[in-house]
């Protein structure tokens, strides 16, 4: 198999991964929202002043801990997480289509994108 | 207005702006952040968090549409990625030592500048292979369906194309954005890359900009759900239809109007920041 095709190959398994990683964040979103509106919609909200969110709603473990206790606020940034990791996943399995192919060079291009994206994701965590 | 009004309007108005964003292609982000300031009063930070997290999903929503046309270059995506991510993390490390005026005029004039470039003549000019060496070093060029089967086109001025990138990185973490119209300026402009591809390869790329910043956004308390909530889902309600919409729609008069909304949104922002009311 050439490269252009395998190449092809490669961006319509990317595209169904995409695909989903939106169809089920957002999902997962639109339930939190239920929820969140159905439980608190009466109240009042500020967005006019910044007071950054709560611990909990800024950590990966909080967010985690949240939503299994099925608070919704935390089940709306559970969904907003998978949406970010979405573009994450694509990067890390370009990283194996890239492998598959031998093509050493972008394969090491492909990990340093990850490495970027990881340090990120997860760097900021420990600041808090 | 209690949560659930206030929740409806935010859907409402990202579902327009998604829509239209997808119709004239200039994306649904650059133009909802700007909305949520002024028309809205929200905070510039839970605005500039809750467009970045949507920027994420019509992105990824139209990447997985474009792939298929077989439009979209994976290794210059990938290779001009590692310039974007890297120019997100010091974006969005930097915006949150800038005050909002200066961000607030930074981005209104990014505006300006995408709603000048929506309206501007496209080329579908493919450069001959061999342009730059480091391109041939790096297996940039390739092939795009053109109408008579598969053209090739070479890349040119990678490192030119490189440096625009992390500019473009960069503003993508100051302003929560895509900053489609600049990673567009650096494929199509210098690297010469032509239009279809460059536009197609930087739709791909937003998504992995934009997931480079959010971390940081969201440990800075920057992504508020109940905002990004209906940010989220209206935008990428009105951009999927907005899609559907753009197949075969004659788009020119309405990407004119819209080109104005925007450029009057942008110098309200530039007038707002400088002014100090922001």
């Amino acid at each position: 198999m050439d490269t252009a095709e395998h190449d092809r190959g490669v961006e319509v398994v990317i595209g169904t991964l995409l695909r989903w990683g939106v169809v089920i964040s957002a999902a997962v979103v639109f339930a939190g929202a239920i929820g969140w509106l159905a439980h608190s919609g009466a109240q009042p909200r500020d967005y006019l002043h910044f007071h950054s969110e709560a611990r909990d709603l800024r950590t990966i473990s909080g967010v985690l801990a949240g939503a299994a206790r099925l608070s919704w606020a935390h089940v709306i940034q559970l969904g907003l997480l998978l949406l970010i990791a979405t573009p994450v996943a694509r990067v890390a399995f370009t990283v194996f289509a890239f492998w598959g192919e031998r093509d050493w060079m972008y394969v090491a291009i492909t990990l340093l994108v990850l490495a970027i994206l990881l340090f990120s994701l997860l760097g900021g965590q420990h600041s808090i | 207005m209690n949560t659930l009004e206030f929740s409806i309007i935010v859907a409402a108005v990202s579902a327009v702006a998604g829509f239209l964003g997808a119709l004239t292609g200039l994306g649904g982000g650059v133009v909802i952040t700007p909305v949520l300031i002024l028309l809205l009063g929200v905070d510039l930070r839970y605005a500039i968090g809750a467009t970045l997290v949507s920027v994420i999903a019509t992105s990824s929503g139209a990447a997985a549409a474009y792939v298929k046309e077989g439009f979209s270059n994976i290794r210059v995506g990938m290779f001009l990625e590692i310039a974007t991510t890297v120019g997100a993390v010091v974006g969005a490390a930097v915006a949150t030592r800038t005050p909002a005026s200066a961000l607030a005029v930074i981005f209104g004039l990014i505006l300006l500048y995408s709603a000048w470039d929506s309206m501007r003549q496209k080329s579908e000019q493919a450069a001959p292979r061999g342009c730059d060496p480091l391109a041939e070093r790096l297996r940039l060029s390739s092939t795009f369906p053109g109408p008579e089967g598969p053209t090739a086109y070479g890349v040119c001025r990678v490192k030119t194309g490189f440096g625009l990138m992390f500019g473009a990185g960069v503003l993508s973490g100051l302003l929560g954005i895509g900053s489609g119209a600049v990673k567009v300026l650096a494929m199509d402009r210098a690297m010469s890359i032509p239009f279809k591809v460059s536009t197609t390869t930087s739709n791909f790329m937003i998504g992995v900009t934009a997931a480079a910043s959010a971390g940081i956004y969201l440990s800075r308390g920057y992504i508020a759900p109940g905002l990004a909530m209906p940010v989220m889902l209206g935008v990428l309600a009105g951009s999927m239809l907005g899609a559907r919409f753009l197949m075969g729609a004659r788009v020119r008069a309405l990407r004119l109007l819209f080109g104005c909304v925007v450029a009057a949104l942008a110098l309200e922002m530039i007038y707002s920041g400088a002014t100090g009311k922001l």
